[in-house]
């Protein structure tokens, strides 16, 4: 029911502040919320809390030196931030890596978007209010990978693994065995939660139809990864531009039906089957050889400009690079996959009620660091 | 003489059932926190006494030692009462509480309405502290609350009339009696009242899945966002105080109270009473929450006509 | 479709706008840079999503750097729009693709770009009421220091 359209049943409009300290505003966002009772009638969200001015920041270190502030930004997602960055550097200087390395970089990276998806899943089921137990289960889970990426780098959560010509370390055969175990565990869990959360009723009843996003509407505000596809489009960037080895990998792409904040959840958990897929025919078929390819200590591209974009777990993380033939970047600007899925939920949330909101955001899956960089 | 007599009997009685109170709900704190860290996996509690069993004890060491503080734009009076009135239903309700065959207070012969009147009176206690804070989220969840209990009781009382149809009675001790040969619980109406009547309870004291008035997730804290120190231990003990009396009620009306073999009643009782407990808190630490007009919607459109019809019933089986 | 040929069709159509010098980027003066959005949004470029909007201060001009990307026909353009630094007034696209919004709220916070048409221009990432554009090179703050220089 519109309450807009029973103009005697308007009550005063109060105003409420939710954020920058709230339990579930994922981070320090700031929702200005104008109320009618439990509705919202207007939503304003401010950001820039975490502002570090990564991209001045970026204009005094080399290009080597950035790669640590690119595990800041989504710093649930860092070995996918390092990728991205590291990718397109590569582009600027048109180098090419070895085939071994791109084996490593997609295992790598598939494994962060798991942990991602694990973490996007657990604080989502936190927002809905089954308090804490499917968080809990998600960073059981996600601990597993944490303890992989601490053996292959000596860091938990800004792993600095990629590298402009590879990666840091080759994989050992006892991490790989690890990896391998780890598919092994991951897969039942899946299943898990499905049967714990995704077919719950109360779950159902909270999330299906609940900020619907239309494809149309999904693509005009640029919205990308798992909320794009929850919505019904069929866009990958691992399919559609392939980069590294995705294109010799076989993969599905699951896509929603109605684009709401359920088919954006359950995109995720099905995104977690299809890396393990990924991640077992990698490791099937990685080659042997180098994980470095020899770049000299001074990284200095020619004057020229690059995009280069890859999918995130949230989505399409690009950078777009511009060289002056020095060592720094002349700028460089980081287009993150939040800020655009952001800038959404204003539009989405008006006439909904207040505990929706949280289902809407919690749904987008945004992370502040990457959006106020 | 007499009246001296009287007057140290209420006091003993009032020492042992406040004892009681406070013991049970540090028990039940604890006993929340070890269950829930069981089903997720983790410990809980493990470092003040044996598995922590003392960490409740701390706890209130601790917020007895809080500075309590008062919002500078709070109703002072309004605000500062409010805790009390939350606590004060659950600690009247153990007035006719049966433990056991001789162990019960004050046998009324209106139990049943006495506690109806009662879990009516809780939700201003609640509606109070929203109010005093001057908080908007405090003032959303006291707002939820009252519409919340308000809804609730209806489905919550029905039940409970049913109960008193069967025994035809409405002390809670012949309700126990009613029950020697056949627990209550058996009976197929009885279990469909069963069934109404811990949804509603829960939904009465505010916990998962209806913990909407509390939300963590959206209103912060709710009602006691404001509050600190002991005045939010006092919100604290009286709603494990309350989660204890529900389930002593279910078992009081549906299984057989203090009835059972060999052991001694008031260890039946606890039993059954702690059981129900366990059930409510495995409940809590599953479920996601339901949203406000769901959560009318199912008091209004599933609850109470069940529970109307269940009443049709039941006096339709007593008149054949 | 090659990026050649998007240039080639978008040239044909606005014979105003220029071939950037090695790159397939489309410089589009700013008058124009309306209508040749609008014109690239329609089949037969059919470009959706305005995937990215940022500046590049090269000192005696700032450049706007537009990306736009299509899902259904999976292809992409850039254009740019440069504009001196007296006059940093550029139309906003807002009305067409709803991600500029924030884009654009970006590009004016940090590089003072004034997107006319815009219906909510606003800082988004500094504070609202700071001073200055932090992204121009000839920023200074007492705040930052520079790292020196290799």
């Amino acid at each position: 029911m519109d309450a807009t359209q029973t103009k005697e049943m308007y009550t005063e409009e109060f105003l409420i502040n939710m954020g920058p300290q709230h339990p579930s505003t994922h981070g320090v966002l700031s929702l200005e919320l104008k109320l009618d009772g439990e509705t919202i009638r207007n939503c304003t969200p401010h950001i820039g809390y975490l502002h570090r001015s990564m991209e001045k920041i970026a204009e005094n270190r080399t290009f080597t030196q950035f790669i640590p502030f690119t595990d800041r930004l989504d710093y649930v997602a860092s070995m996918n931030n390092n990728l991205g960055y590291v990718m397109a550097v590569e582009k600027l200087l048109n180098l090419e890596i070895s085939e071994r390395a791109k084996y490593i970089r997609v295992i790598i990276a598939e494994l962060n978007r798991i942990a991602s998806h694990l973490i996007a899943t657990g604080t989502f089921a936190q927002d809905l209010g089954a308090f804490a137990t499917p968080l809990f289960y998600c960073f059981r889970e996600r601990e597993k990978i944490v303890e992989i990426f601490d053996q292959i780098c000596g860091n938990r959560l800004t792993y600095n693994y990629m590298r402009i010509g590879g990666v840091l370390a080759d994989l050992s055969g006892e991490i790989i065995e690890k990896i391998k175990e780890f598919i092994e565990y991951m897969r039942p869990k899946v299943d898990d939660y499905d049967e714990l959360i995704t077919y719950n009723v109360i779950f159902l009843a909270r999330s299906k139809h609940i900020g619907v996003l239309s494809k149309e509407m999904a693509i005009n505000y640029s919205v990308t990864g798992p909320n794009l596809r929850g919505s019904g489009v069929k866009w990958d960037l691992r399919k559609d531009e392939p980069y590294l080895v995705y294109d010799k990998l076989e993969f599905d792409i699951p896509v929603g039906e109605n684009g709401d904040a359920w088919d954006r959840y359950k995109v995720r958990i099905e995104e977690m089957r299809q890396s393990l897929r990924i991640i077992e025919q990698a490791i099937e078929s990685l080659p042997q050889g180098e994980v470095t390819v020899r770049v000299g200590r001074i990284l200095k591209p020619s004057a020229s400009e690059t995009y280069f974009r890859t999918e995130n777990p949230r989505g399409e993380l690009g950078f777009y690079i511009v060289g002056d033939g020095s060592v720094y970047p002349y700028r460089l600007k980081i287009r993150s996959p939040s800020f655009s899925n952001l800038a959404v939920l204003p539009e989405l949330v008006k006439g909904i009620k207040v505990a929706d909101i949280v289902c809407v955001l919690g749904s987008f899956d945004v992370l502040m660091g990457e959006i106020d960089r | 003489m007499l009246s001296i007599l009287t007057i140290i009997w209420a006091l003993i009685v009032g020492i042992i059932v406040l004892g009681f109170i406070a013991a049970s709900a540090m028990f039940l704190i604890w006993w929340e926190r070890k269950v829930s860290a069981h089903i997720q996996s983790r410990y809980g509690p493990m470092r003040v006494g044996w598995h922590g069993v003392l960490q409740s004890v701390a706890d209130a060491v601790k917020l007895l030692l809080k500075e309590n503080i008062i919002p500078a734009e709070a109703d002072k009076l309004v605000w500062w009462l409010a805790p009390f009135i939350a606590i004060v239903p659950p600690v009247m309700a153990f007035v006719v509480l049966p433990f056991g065959k001789n162990l019960i207070v004050k046998d009324l012969n209106v139990g049943v309405l006495y506690l109806m009147a009662l879990s009516s009176v809780s939700v201003i206690g609640i509606f109070m502290a929203g109010w005093g804070s001057n908080n908007k989220y405090s003032l959303i969840g006291g707002m939820r609350s009252a519409a919340q209990i308000i809804s609730y009781e209806l489905p919550l009382i029905i039940s409970m009339i049913i109960v008193a149809m069967q025994a035809g009675s409405l002390s809670m001790q012949k309700i126990v009696l009613a029950q020697a040969g056949c627990w209550n619980i058996l009976h197929p109406n009885m279990a469909m009242a069963f069934i109404v009547y811990i949804i509603a309870a829960t939904a009465e004291i505010n916990r998962v899945p209806f913990d909407i008035p509390e939300a963590e997730s959206e209103l912060v804290a709710g009602f006691h966002t404001e509050y600190s120190g002991m005045k939010f231990a006092m919100f604290f003990i009286g709603e494990y105080t309350n989660l204890f009396i529900i389930s002593a009620i279910a078992a009081t009306l549906f299984f057989g109270g203090w009835q059972g073999p060999i052991l001694p009643g008031v260890v039946w009782f606890l039993i059954k009473s702690y059981g129900i407990v366990f059930v409510l808190m495995w409940v809590r630490w599953t479920f996601p929450r339901l949203r406000v007009d769901q959560l009318m919607g199912f008091a209004w459109k599933i609850l109470t006509p069940i529970s109307f019809v269940n009443l049709a019933i039941t006096g339709w089986l007593l008149l054949k | 479709m090659r990026p050649d040929e998007i240039a080639a069709i978008i040239k044909s159509k606005f014979p105003q706008v220029k071939e950037e010098a090695g790159t397939n980027y489309i410089i589009v003066p700013k008058e124009s840079i309306l209508e040749v959005a609008q014109y690239i949004k329609n089949p037969p470029l059919g470009m959706d999503n305005l995937h990215c909007i940022t500046g590049i201060d090269r000192k005696e001009k700032i450049e706007v750097v537009y990306t736009f990307y299509s899902i259904g026909e999976h292809h992409g353009v850039t254009l740019k729009v440069n504009l001196t630094p007296e006059d940093l007034n550029v139309a906003s696209l807002s009305e067409i693709w709803k991600s500029a919004n924030w884009l654009e709220r970006e590009v004016y916070d940090l590089f003072g770009v004034i997107f006319s048409g815009h219906p909510d221009l606003r800082r988004i990432l500094n504070p609202y009421d700071w001073q200055g554009y932090p992204l121009r090179k000839n920023y200074s703050n007492p705040d930052f220091i520079a790292k020196p220089r290799m």
